[in-house]
């Protein structure tokens, strides 16, 4: 543990480095192991449970790559990140995708060289108060005291909606939604924003959950989805159409359960091509065998599944699907065509 | 004469002094109502006492401890002590205790961590306690890669390897001494090891494997978190930055001219940046210092900036060591003719690191508090990275105090004891040089 | 060791170079030059390439770019329309007013603590011990977040201060009530305290990066040239002293240089108290500051005064009572034993470990991270970075301002010691 081994290491890693060039898929395979850039701790998207495993919405999808690309679910490192050090640990090449709710923005987009591949969660900034406030919009929010997190661009947003509205506010900044949920709770702001998900998880969490309401403005537009490095077009591929085999498996009504069964009796064309039953090899065009994505949706189920199993109103959190829900149920998920 | 009417012939007993000038009310005088102002700080001690207590009292009692989620908590205290009752929640410490201790290390594997940290106390024995017997330094010199296999396992070759390089390090500077001087032969058998680590490690290790494959289950350091964390970052950068401490020493008290500004610059710069800054440049900025394509994990990264923050100080506290010597060690070292070197290996420094140890343990206190600081960079520190995940799971959200506190203990425990020997130390040196 | 070579015999041979004393210390600077050049050159060539395969270059431009984000401490003007090197200017006088205060109540209460702890009050003295022993073995970062949640939590709401008029009728008083008659209010949010306004200020100058405030450049002016005209003063007296034996009574003269031009200039400024008064659903007026302010600041001062408590009691037990004695003997006064005999030497070894405590809670003020305090790292390393994707630039420039900050620190500390430093052979 001492010195010996931090040379060691180094020198080891060091011509490991100097091996390690190629495109990211040839260095996940090679390595055996997707390196996944999640969040450090966000209820429903990406935690750990007490053994140690990550589970949530976000590492769902993780797992889905990781089944496609490696034909193992739990071929998966999370590596936590913090909302300072995830995009650096992407570029740096720490972790080969970054699926960590991470807002789809056009200078994250083009300045910070990053291609957002597609968008797994639609989201908005929202307001939670005390029903006892008397607020019902949050244009009545004039000179009100907010808590908001830091290094995200929630704060951002707040100050835009503020100015444009021509109101004032006091903002409490908070390191982290726990400790944005005590403040809150302790009345140290009128108002707690953030992600209309995360305020749903703190809401249904709180004792008294019948004493809060989330305003119905949505002040932003907060497109989450999983990021990969400006010029591995291939990888940058791989991450998106696993994504859009889960939308579209929920699309066909396959799921975890059945996707075995449908891909052996299966007449619909587009589902053996999606499963990798016909002749056309799809998984080919982009460096994968021919059953990924059967594997991707076998390994946490379809979009809707994951869905309702990590945020859905079967769990704790209860969220609707709302834009989430599938573009045929007046939602926004849409996956183009498998051909 | 008259006869006298009466003649004490015995001693009157003693009486016992006043009832508030003795016992307990006499030490309650003199102790705490000796004045106005005694009187007065005894009162305002007393009441700080109470409001402490009664503000936290009936919280620790409240405390329920078989429950599976902070939700069944509060039902359950409400309904043992009433509506509106506040208790504590240390449900969530029995279901994720081994979280705060371990992180995510494989729980079949615990043992391990357990033999590591013992066998820690056996290397550290011989450093620490005078009375143990010299053989077991050699305990001490394998106890890193030994130490090493244990926690991070895979086979034990690599380990071995690494520390031969080490062995080939003292060879080629115990061969060349003689004939090059110490900064020399020192350079060349640094070299040496660099090379024997970047050519020969990989395929000796692999062929001794191949021979004789001896190892554990390989556990990656993702999974490290908790106190193991804190302790193996706080343990691992204190004892590589004592060499490179020691060096940065006698280099800010060289005649030479460029060696020591070097050296001041480098301690300077190191102890005017906050550690944070050094945690952010080993999560941010490490990437754009090496060879493009080099990553290795966040943990050692950590590791290496720990490391270097740690020298500076050490520097420091050695140097103070050297400081304290009296001028005459140096005289007589140079009066013997013995050239710069040995005096130091000889004269100087084991008496400067003697004197120095109590402020390397209080170095040692102060980083490894300073480790609850990498949940800042995504480690998982008992402090705050566990918390979160904790706090993340929907049965615990909510949970406040009750990490704090633990934690805050364990802290308080370790840190305590440490304190403790190196006053214990402290004044055993004391009387060493009187 | 320069002694033992003797007189060069013969010419220069190479071997000379390592095996002569005389040479050997140029060869081996020589080798740790070029060591330490290559290393130099062989980081900055990586860095080159790095930042060229990321498409990326050095670039300070983003610091003149709209930063977009809301402080809520400003010690100078910012909106959210001001630049990111504003932002890093109002964040670096966030640092510094944390760790200048956090310094002075972690003094203060360091000196309280280190005496109490002598006291002979049994229950006194094992209080402080408890509170030294507890503070200094626990990370500062946990008595932050500790700090954070009891303000927050404790605290009354503003709408509690709230009086309405079937109060006033009911004769009922409200559920809190605001403290030093009707100057400070703590609530959950923050501590309202009075704000000192100036009703015929001089002015200021927009510099961009920094606002420069006229009034504050005149007080500070002023203040200067009293303790100038001070030492002057006292350098008189001490000369009258040296020639006739009796030194003039100067306290009276001091006072007036100390403080009567200040006052007239506040005067002249029409300096006063802007008191914060509870209107709707919250206080305004006056300063607001927010917990994380405080928060960082208590913890600081409170963690570090353990520090600075075992530093007072070692310097007042270094002294020996001889010393005393000694001084008694010679017919000082108490009170000028301690002033000339105790304090000088009892500082001596206060003093230096003392402003290394200063150093670290100066560092420590970056800790503020945890509660979101938004100082230099909050806004220059964080925001600014996270949104402008500029870590080498952000990350370089605030080490930078650290290191600065940390080196004036140690210059007086260097300063100090070489002035109270005993004179040895």
């Amino acid at each position: 543990m001492k010195k010996s081994v931090f040379l060691g290491t180094l020198a080891v890693s060091g011509l490991l480095a100097g091996m390690a060039a190629a495109g990211t898929l040839d260095d996940v395979k090679a390595r055996g192991i997707l390196n996944c850039g999640s969040n450090n701790g966000l209820t429903g998207f990406a935690a750990p449970d007490a053994n140690g495993n990550y589970q949530g919405f976000d590492a769902a999808l993780c797992k889905a790559i990781a089944a496609a690309v490696l034909g193992d679910a739990s071929k998966v490192k999370f590596v936590p990140l913090t909302g300072e050090t995830r995009f650096t640990a992407l570029a740096s090449g720490e972790v080969d995708v970054l699926i960590r709710n991470s807002t789809w923005t056009f200078s994250r987009d083009t300045d910070l060289k990053f291609d957002f591949v597609a968008v797994n969660y639609y989201d908005g900034q929202g307001f939670m108060v005390k029903k006892e406030l008397g607020v019902s919009s949050a244009k009545e929010l004039d000179g009100a005291t907010v808590c908001i997190q830091t290094g995200t661009t929630t704060e951002l947003n707040l100050a835009d909606f503020f100015k444009s509205n021509n109101m004032s506010y006091t903002p409490v900044t908070i390191a982290d939604d726990s400790e944005g949920q005590r403040q809150y709770v302790a009345g140290a702001c009128d108002a707690y924003t953030t992600d209309a998900s995360g305020l749903a998880a703190v809401r249904a969490t709180l004792p008294d959950a019948e004493n809060h309401i989330i305003l119905p403005e949505i002040i932003s537009k907060e497109p989450l989805g999983p990021v990969v490095r400006h010029g591995d077009n291939n990888w940058g591929d791989i991450v998106r159409w696993t994504y859009y085999a889960l939308v579209s498996a929920e699309e066909n009504g396959i799921t975890a359960a059945n996707v075995e069964e449908t891909a052996s009796t299966t007449t619909n064309p587009e589902i053996k091509r999606l499963l990798g039953a016909s002749d056309d090899n799809l998984g080919a065009m982009m460096g994968l065998d021919k059953e990924w994505a059967k594997r991707a949706i076998a390994a946490q189920g379809n979009y809707g599944e994951i869905f309702a199993a990590n945020l859905g109103e079967s769990t704790s959190i209860g969220l609707a699907r709302g834009l989430n829900a599938l573009w045929t149920q007046g939602g926004l998920q849409y996956a183009p065509p498998f051909r | 004469m008259t006869e006298p009417s009466y003649l004490r012939d015995t001693v009157l007993p003693q009486l016992p002094p006043p009832l508030v000038d003795r016992g307990i009310i006499k030490w309650i005088r003199e102790n705490l109502f000796s004045g106005v102002l005694n009187t007065f700080l005894t009162l305002a001690g007393l009441a700080a006492v109470w409001w402490l207590l009664a503000a936290s009292l009936p919280w620790f009692l409240h405390g329920v401890w078989d429950a599976n989620s902070l939700g069944e908590c509060r039902s359950i205290i409400a309904a043992e002590f009433g509506e509106g009752a506040q208790g504590a929640c240390w449900a969530m410490l029995r279901e994720r205790w081994h979280q705060f201790i371990f992180g995510f290390y494989p729980p079949e594997a615990y043992w391990r961590v357990g033999l590591a940290f013992v066998l820690l106390f056996v290397a550290l024995a011989p450093v620490l306690f005078t009375e143990v017997p010299r053989l077991l330094l050699w305990g001490t010199v394998i106890y890193p890669a030994l130490g090493y296999w244990l926690l991070w396992g895979g086979s034990i070759w690599g380990p071995v390897v690494a520390m031969a390089g080490f062995g080939l390090l003292a060879l080629v500077f115990k061969l060349l001494r003689p004939l090059l001087g110490v900064p020399v032969a020192g350079g060349l058998g640094f070299v040496a090891a660099v090379l024997w680590w970047l050519f020969a490690q990989g395929p000796v290790a692999g062929l001794l494997a191949g021979v004789m494959p001896v190892g554990l289950v390989p556990v990656e350091s993702d999974r490290f978190g908790g106190f193991l964390l804190s302790i193996v970052i706080g343990v691992t950068s204190i004892a590589a930055s004592l060499p490179l401490g020691i060096l940065l020493a006698l280099g800010r008290r060289s005649d030479m001219f460029l060696v020591k500004t070097l050296s001041v610059a480098f301690i300077e710069f190191i102890r005017g940046v906050p550690l944070i800054t050094m945690l952010f440049t080993a999560s941010l900025l490490l990437q754009y210092f090496l060879p493009p394509g080099t990553s290795f994990d966040l943990i050692l990264r950590v590791d290496i900036l720990v490391t270097i923050f740690a020298a500076a100080y050490l520097a420091e506290v050695v140097r103070g060591g050297m400081a304290a010597l009296p001028r005459g060690q140096y005289e007589a070292a140079d009066a013997l003719g013995l050239d710069y070197w040995s005096a130091e290996r000889l004269i100087i420094l084991p008496q400067a690191l003697k004197i120095s140890i109590p402020s390397i343990v209080s170095t040692f206190i102060s980083l490894f508090k300073d480790t609850t600081l990498v949940s800042f960079v995504g480690l998982l520190d008992p402090l705050k990275g566990i918390s979160t995940i904790v706090r993340a799971d929907m049965a615990w959200k909510g949970v406040y105090w009750e990490p704090y506190l633990f934690v805050g203990a364990v802290f308080f425990v370790l840190c305590f004891s440490m304190s403790r020997y190196s006053m214990y130390l402290e004044r055993k040196l004391k009387t060493d040089h009187k | 060791m320069a002694m033992a070579s003797d007189a060069p015999k013969g010419g220069f041979r190479p071997s000379m170079l390592i095996y002569d004393t005389r040479y050997r210390a140029i060869t081996i600077q020589v080798i740790v030059l070029i060591l330490v050049l290559l290393c130099v050159s062989w980081l900055v060539h990586n860095t080159m390439v790095n930042l060229a395969a990321k498409d990326k270059d050095i670039n300070f431009g983003f610091l003149w770019n709209r930063a977009g984000y809301d402080i809520d401490q400003q010690l100078i003007p910012y909106t959210n329309d001001s630049s990111h090197g504003r932002a890093a200017v109002v964040g670096l006088l966030n640092t510094l007013v944390v760790a200048g205060l956090a310094c002075v109540l972690a003094t203060v209460i360091g000196v309280f603590v280190g005496i109490l702890r002598l006291s002979k009050n049994w229950l006194v003295g094992r209080l402080m011990t408890v509170y030294i022993e507890v503070f200094r073995n626990v990370p500062v970062l946990l008595w932050i977040f500790v700090a954070a949640t009891i303000l927050s939590e404790t605290m009354p709401e503003p709408k509690d201060f709230k009086v309405t008029d079937a109060m006033i009728a009911a004769g009922q008083a409200p559920k809190a009530a605001m403290l030093f008659d009707g100057a400070v209010a703590l609530t959950n949010r923050g501590t309202n305290i009075p704000a000192p306004l100036l009703s015929r200020p001089l002015g200021s100058l927009d510099l961009g990066l920094i606002t420069l405030n006229f009034s504050f450049l005149a007080m500070l002016a002023v203040i200067i040239g009293s303790v100038l005209v001070h030492r002057l003063l006292l350098r008189r007296a001490r000369a009258v002293q040296e020639a006739t034996g009796v030194r003039p009574a100067t306290w009276w003269k001091s006072l007036i240089v100390l403080v009567v031009p200040f006052v007239a200039l506040l005067f002249a400024l029409g300096f006063h108290l802007d008191y914060p008064v509870f209107k709707g659903f919250n206080f305004k007026g006056g300063i607001n500051l927010a917990h994380s302010f405080t928060a960082l600041l208590l913890a600081l001062s409170l963690y570090s005064a353990t520090y600075i408590a075992e530093n007072v009691r070692a310097g007042v037990m270094a002294v020996s009572h001889g010393q005393t004695e000694a001084a008694f003997a010679l017919g000082l006064r108490p009170s000028r034993t301690t002033r000339l005999i105790i304090l000088p030497q009892a500082l001596r070894v206060i003093v230096p470990p003392l402003i290394s405590q200063y150093l670290s809670i100066t560092k420590n003020t970056s800790l503020g991270i945890a509660v979101s305090y938004l100082d230099l790292r909050g806004t220059l390393g964080g925001i600014t970075l996270n949104q402008t994707g500029r870590e080498l630039e952000c990350m370089l420039l605030m080490m930078l301002i650290y290191l600065i900050i940390s080196l004036i620190i140690s210059a007086v500390m260097n300063v100090y010691n070489s002035s109270v430093k005993l004179k040895e052979r």
